[in-house]
């Protein structure tokens, strides 16, 4: 049984949890504000709001999702908001409904209730409103209309609004200037009220859970693809599969999970989340860690100072507050970004078996061949760790996508440099799109080692990178191009490490 | 005063199709498409997906009960396959099963024999062998054959223009219910209500009557819903018809994105020719249209490429001929700017052809020819009220064109691995559907008794703004607040025989039949008035709601006028009917006055190349507009900007990808990329015109619809300029899309070819 809020009512649901929220709610609970645009998180029509209990219990944490990637199993416990949970009685507009309408920012409409719930939710949120920061809730939204300049003039007008928004109770002011009704003041005690009757039917069905078997999880495409998201019919079907933020699996395999009684959903398992420091120095994510909560995280902000960035132009807000770094691991997407990142850094995963025992995995050696991991049918991903940089190294994260934002790269690629009096000590280059799998680049890692930091060393290990990797041609890029691209990552690590590093030979 | 439904659609309350609420009994259904893009049709099994659970119906061409056809202005498409199949994504088969989910599953069981023809994809391979939709059509002035010899410079080329999935986020559909007469009601994402009903009567073989079609509005259209949303309107009444039970057809995205059109690719070749003084003296250019594997709207909007061939520039010599390819690619179809773009691409480039060859800024040549009052089109129309210059030269002035330039060369020469490109991008586009008997309409007005007032048209809301001009219209010309107007769905059972919202025409065409009936209205209040409270009509008014007499307030008001006269049985209804007057087009000469009139303007563009990525930025796009007199600048700048943003959007990352098999490569959000809030331009300033506007446009506002996508055009140039200012030696080839991927090979030109023997040795991946 799944239990939550939806807007002010509660729901008890036997529906299958691998079914999307947002055929719940439409055809479900007939609410229609909440548009289906793409059904692959791609355009942002269908967002709405996913509140958490924090864990003070007295506050509830709001991020935006598009709903067609969300698993119906992952509302459990949560307050769910669509359009009609925030709109005021009387034909009253909140002010952001104001702001987008005041500044011409709806033409067609039909994408206008997932920009109100981004900018909504962006409302709710406890960071300072900037610019920057409302212009990136509405990342994940795509208008076909307006050229989203009149949007932007919405978002100014409710960043100035926001800066009246106090630190303290600020759930109280936003709802006494009519941004959300008042019935949020309740819903955290609601939540609460569904834990403690959650945690008892945890309790009873436990032994149920452990009695399942845990299969795979990776679909097993057919066709080579050095890109994701192929939308493969046809291949093997898998049984029991483990779903973590859904952002990969509700694309390319809603209707057989749809079907399925025993799939396990992850994302809110108890101890699954969370990133600490060990007392050996390396640092620890939990599968479940998502991208969003790597980006909050101060301790990978302190060790990666650029990871916001970087971050940025890895799918967009509501996919980031959804999709885990093990699903992308896991999804084993030649181009997965989160994937490149982590192989550059060094990471190993801690796979567990059935009968709970586990065992760690350098992430390079999780690949096999395309979508193909070296991982047992039972085996799931419980943690992620890598060593921390340290103060000094250089990391840096590349990608080219035809859009540079909310896009699936052409070619990525990272770069882990330790460099001593201009002599590299030790490197990690890793790349993706130009092969079957993510790649780790060994060789020219390794040849790099030893080296003096110049542009010779530069030119040089492209030629035994160009040897290490095999581009093919698809819809994001020729395989001359794909070559071309990484050769210029390359430089680009090596530029935004060392500028002064002559660029001539580029031409 | 704003857009009337955004208040609606900030709060989801705005109904679209698949927010209708469900009839009991509704079947749902699903597409067979054929999997191969050319061949003949050997057999169909669709046994096991009738024997699955919840499968109602499975109808083929053969459960047709009139005629088998859809095409428009050709008669070569039919609804369902019939003996050939001619692209991929043609439709079938139509399942019907209880639920969405069953109809879908059901697909997966139907098999299909085809005996594969050869696939034609390249329009130029398509002409070759003489596949072609309509004869080539030419259209000629002066002769440019004997101006060559008078020319100081000629150049020629080849551009291509690629493809542009329309992407309305809300995706084609249609709901039809079998009504007690025997006939059809519909619910469909259409442009044209017309059109859906028209076809279906046709493919059900019933009298237009009994097909009625109702439009809410569009989660958009953009020329993609105008002939396109046909088929599955027509798809949803035959099941409804045949199985008597509500149909419900909505496509998913990617199969929205496999079995529809989209706007036309070309290739084109063109010779231009100078005088000393840089004065175009003769243009030549042949088109070749990539029509997809049926005619649709191919004829139309290749003869609309013709009509815009030159621009907004005077060409006294002009020879511009264009061939509608048939290939086997889904036919394609309207969108924004219909044929006008890809037509405009072409000019342009054949003058930075003869710019980069001439070492002079292009825009220095296209400065020159810009069209002046009174100068002949190829078509013979005059140029009149034309403000080609006043926009360009407003541009330049208000934006500081000179500054900008300097700015660019200032920046490329202290950077080395970004560069700055600039390009101006003039604008000349007709108004009218060229199509001359499309240009009429017509408005049904009630007032209410209660003075309320109910508005029909034949425009149909699509994010336009139309319905809210139109009560604008209506408030305006009868007096009274717009809070008392409301307008009605469109309906072809309410006004009849229309024409699809297109053409950029449809606030004018719509707009101005509701000022006919509202003025007929006022006027019979007015007499009305005069009779029952002894007034002189001359000088009689009805402003804000009141009545006045010579400016004196009469003792009635609005809804007391409006009482009174009902109680004297007067017509509170009024039909009006509007045909832009003056127009006529021989299309067998090519010549005439097909356009009411000309929007005119000049967008400055911006941009940064990152030349280590080949990627970039739109740093300012400036746009010096032609709207007339605006009545509504939000909805009108929120055109112009989001036109704009489209194009740009088409000239960089939108790319359109089939491979040789006839398969759509490009076929989801994620392999297709529409600019999202960070590809628009970091500046978007719009300069609205000082002009007096058109008589015939309505109230003297300008269309503001199609013309500014081809602003979008100047992002290519801007970016050929900056990938110039890097690489000064590349023979670059006209071709949009610009994706960062040309980008970046155009930068490295010599790394493709060092490069190519690696590449090639590697083994095949399976």
């Amino acid at each position: 049984m799944i239990e939550f809020y939806l807007n002010d009512q509660p729901i008890r649901t036997s529906e299958a949890p691998a079914s999307t929220l947002l055929d719940f709610v439409r055809y479900h609970e007939q609410l229609k504000g909440t548009k289906i645009g793409c059904r692959e998180g791609d355009c942002g029509a269908c967002t709405v709001l996913v509140g958490e209990l924090n864990a003070d219990g007295q506050t509830v944490n709001y991020q935006s999702m598009t709903s067609c990637l969300t698993p119906l199993g992952n509302a459990h416990g949560k307050h769910i908001v669509t359009v009609e949970g925030i709109n005021a009685a009387g034909n009253q507009l909140t002010p952001v409904q104001k702001a987008i309408v005041d500044e011409g920012g709806s033409q067609c409409g039909f994408c206008t209730v997932g920009f109100v719930m981004s900018l909504t939710g962006h409302s709710l949120s406890t960071q300072p409103a900037t610019e920057k920061s409302t212009i990136a809730a509405i990342d994940g939204n795509i208008c076909r209309c307006t050229g989203y300049k009149s949007l932007e003039r919405a978002a100014a007008k409710l960043t100035a609004e926001l800066e009246q928004r106090p630190a303290e109770k600020a759930l109280a002011w936003l709802s006494e200037k009519q941004f959300v009704p008042g019935y949020f003041a309740e819903i955290p005690a609601k939540l609460a009220q569904l834990r403690l009757g959650g945690s008892r039917e945890a309790a009873r069905t436990a032994d149920a859970a452990k009695a399942a078997s845990h299969v795979s999880t990776s679909p097993n495409g057919h066709a080579q693809s050095q890109n994701d998201h192929d939308h493969q019919d046809g291949s093997k079907p898998f049984t029991h599969a483990i779903l973590g933020g859904g952002t990969d699996l509700l694309v390319q395999r809603l209707e057989e999970l749809r079907e399925q009684p025993g799939v396990r959903l992850v994302f809110d398992q108890p101890g699954r989340r969370g990133i600490r420091q060990a007392t050996t120095g390396r640092v620890v994510l939990g599968a479940a860690t998502t991208a969003s909560q790597l980006l909050e995280s101060e301790l990978m902000r302190g060790l990666l100072p650029n990871l916001p960035q970087y971050l940025k132009l890895v799918s967009s807000t509501p996919i980031r507050n959804m999709g885990t770094v093990a699903g992308n691991f896991i999804n084993g997407s030649p181009i997965g970004d989160l994937t490149i990142m982590f192989l550059a850094l060094g990471a190993f995963v801690t796979l567990q078996d059935g009968n709970g025992q586990t065992r760690e995995l350098a992430l390079p050696d999780l690949y096999l061949g395309y979508k193909k991991l070296a991982k047992a049918a039972d085996e799931q991903v419980i943690e992620i760790s890598f060593p921390a940089p340290l103060a000094g190294d250089f990391f840096h994260f590349e990608k080219v996508s035809k859009r540079t934002h909310l896009d699936i790269a052409s070619v990525n690629s990272a770069a882990w440099l330790r460099v001593k009096n201009d002599v590299i000590q030790a490197a990690a280059i890793s790349a993706g799109g130009v092969g079957p799998v993510p790649l780790y680049l060994a060789r020219t890692s390794e040849f790099l080692i030893g080296r003096e930091l110049t542009a010779e060393t530069v030119s040089a290990a492209n030629a035994v990178m160009q040897a290490e990797i095999s581009p093919i041609s698809d819809v994001r890029g020729t395989a001359d191009y794909k070559r071309l691209l990484l050769r210029q990552l390359l430089w680009a690590h090596f530029l935004q490490f060392a500028p002064e590093l002559a660029v001539d030979e580029l031409t | 005063m704003n857009h009337l439904d955004p208040q609606r659609h900030v709060r989801g309350e705005s109904q679209y199709l698949d927010d209708v609420p469900v009839q009991q009994g509704t079947l749902y259904a699903a597409v067979f498409e054929s999997p191969l893009a050319h061949g003949v049709l050997k057999s169909l099994d669709f046994s096991a997906a009738l024997a699955a659970p919840g499968v109602a119906r499975v109808l083929t061409a053969a459960d047709i009960p009139g005629i088998n056809q859809i095409g428009g202005i050709v008669a070569d498409e039919p609804l369902l396959a019939d003996g050939h199949v001619h692209f991929r994504g043609q439709p079938v088969a139509l399942v019907l099963a209880r639920t969405e989910a069953q109809a879908h599953a059901a697909l997966k069981l139907i098999t299909v024999e085809i005996d594969p023809l050869p696939i034609i994809t390249d329009p130029r391979v398509a002409a070759a062998q003489g596949e072609l939709i309509v004869p080539p059509r030419t259209f000629k002035i002066g002769d440019s054959e004997a101006a060559w010899a008078a020319c100081a410079q000629v150049f020629e080329g080849v551009a291509e223009s690629g493809g542009q999935e329309h992407l309305y986020i809300e995706t084609q559909g249609a709901y039809a219910f079998p009504t007690e007469m025997g006939g059809v009601r519909m619910i469909s994402s259409t442009q044209g209500p017309t059109a859906v009903q028209r076809h279906t009567a046709h493919v059900l073989g019933l009298g237009m009557h009994q097909v009625e079609v109702d439009v809410t509005r569009l989660g958009g259209g953009f020329g993609g819903k105008e002939d396109q949303a046909t088929p599955w309107g027509a798809l949803a009444a035959l099941g409804a018809f045949i199985t008597k039970k509500p149909v419900k057809l909505v496509l998913d995205r990617m199969a929205d994105m496999r079995m529809t059109g989209k706007r036309h690719p070309y290739s084109s070749d063109f010779r231009i020719g100078f005088d000393a003084d840089l004065k175009i003296v003769a243009y030549e250019v042949t088109f070749f249209q990539n029509a997809g594997a049926a005619a649709d709207l191919s004829p139309a909007v290749m003869e609309r490429t013709l009509f815009h061939a030159t621009n907004a520039y005077f060409v006294p010599n002009v020879t511009a001929t264009a061939f509608s390819c048939r290939t086997n690619l889904p036919p394609n179809t309207a969108f924004r700017g219909f044929g006008g773009p890809q037509g405009m691409f072409v000019i342009e480039s054949a003058i930075a052809k003869a710019a980069e060859a001439l070492g002079v800024p292009a825009y220095e040549i296209q400065r020159k020819n810009l069209l002046r009052e009174g100068d002949l089109f190829s078509y013979r129309q005059a140029a009149d009220m034309c403000h080609a210059e006043q926009a360009w030269d407003t541009a330049a002035s208000e934006f500081d064109l000179a500054g900008i330039r300097a700015e660019v060369e200032q920046f490329n020469q202290t950077n080395k691995l970004k560069k700055k490109g600039f390009a101006v991008m003039p604008i000349c586009f007709g108004i009218s559907f060229t199509k001359t008997p499309m240009n009429q309409t017509r408005a049904l007005v009630h007032i209410y008794s209660d003075g309320s007032v109910g508005i029909s048209t034949g425009a149909v809301e699509m994010g336009q703004g139309v319905n809210t001009k139109i009560a604008q219209v209506a408030a305006r010309t009868l007096g009274i607040s717009i809070n008392r107007i409301k307008i009605e769905t469109t309906n072809t059972t309410r006004v009849a025989n229309t024409s699809p919202s297109a053409a950029s025409a449809t606030a004018d065409l719509n707009g101005k039949a509701t000022e006919m009936a509202c003025a007929a209205l006022r006027e019979r209040l007015l007499r009305h008035a005069e009779v029952e409270y002894t007034l002189n009509y001359e000088g009689l008014e009805i402003r804000d709601e009141e009545v006045l007499a010579a400016g004196v307030p009469a003792e009635t008001n609005w809804e007391k006028l409006v009482s009174s006269a009902f109680w004297k049985r007067v017509a509170l209804t009024e039909n009006a009917h509007y045909a832009t007057p003056d127009l006529h087009f021989d299309a067998t000469v090519n010549q005439g006055h097909p356009f009411a009139y000309h929007v005119y303007g000049t967008a400055l563009t911006t941009v940064t190349v990152d030349c280590l990525r080949g990627t970039y930025t739109v740093d300012a796009l400036q746009i010096a507009h032609d709207f007339g007199q605006s009545f509504n600048e939000v909805i009108d700048r929120g055109q112009i900007e989001g036109g704009a943003v489209q194009g740009i959007g088409w000239m960089t990352m939108e790319e359109v990808a089939y491979n040789d098999e006839g398969r759509l490569l490009s076929n989801s959000l994620n392999s297709y990329k529409i600019p999202d809030i960070y590809a628009a331009p970091k500046v978007l300033d719009v300069h609205f015109l000082d002009t007096p506007g058109h008589p015939k446009a309505i109230l003297r506002s300008k269309a503001v619809g199609e013309p500014p996508l081809m602003y979008g055009i100047g992002t290519y140039f801007a970016l050929r300029d900056a990938v110039r200012a890097f690489q000064g030696h590349t023979a670059l080839p006209f071709s949009a899309p610009m994706t960062p991927e040309k980008v970046l090979v155009s930068l490295y030109p010599a790394f493709a070819d060092s490069n190519l023997s690696l590449t090639h040795t590697l083994p095949a991946q399976i």
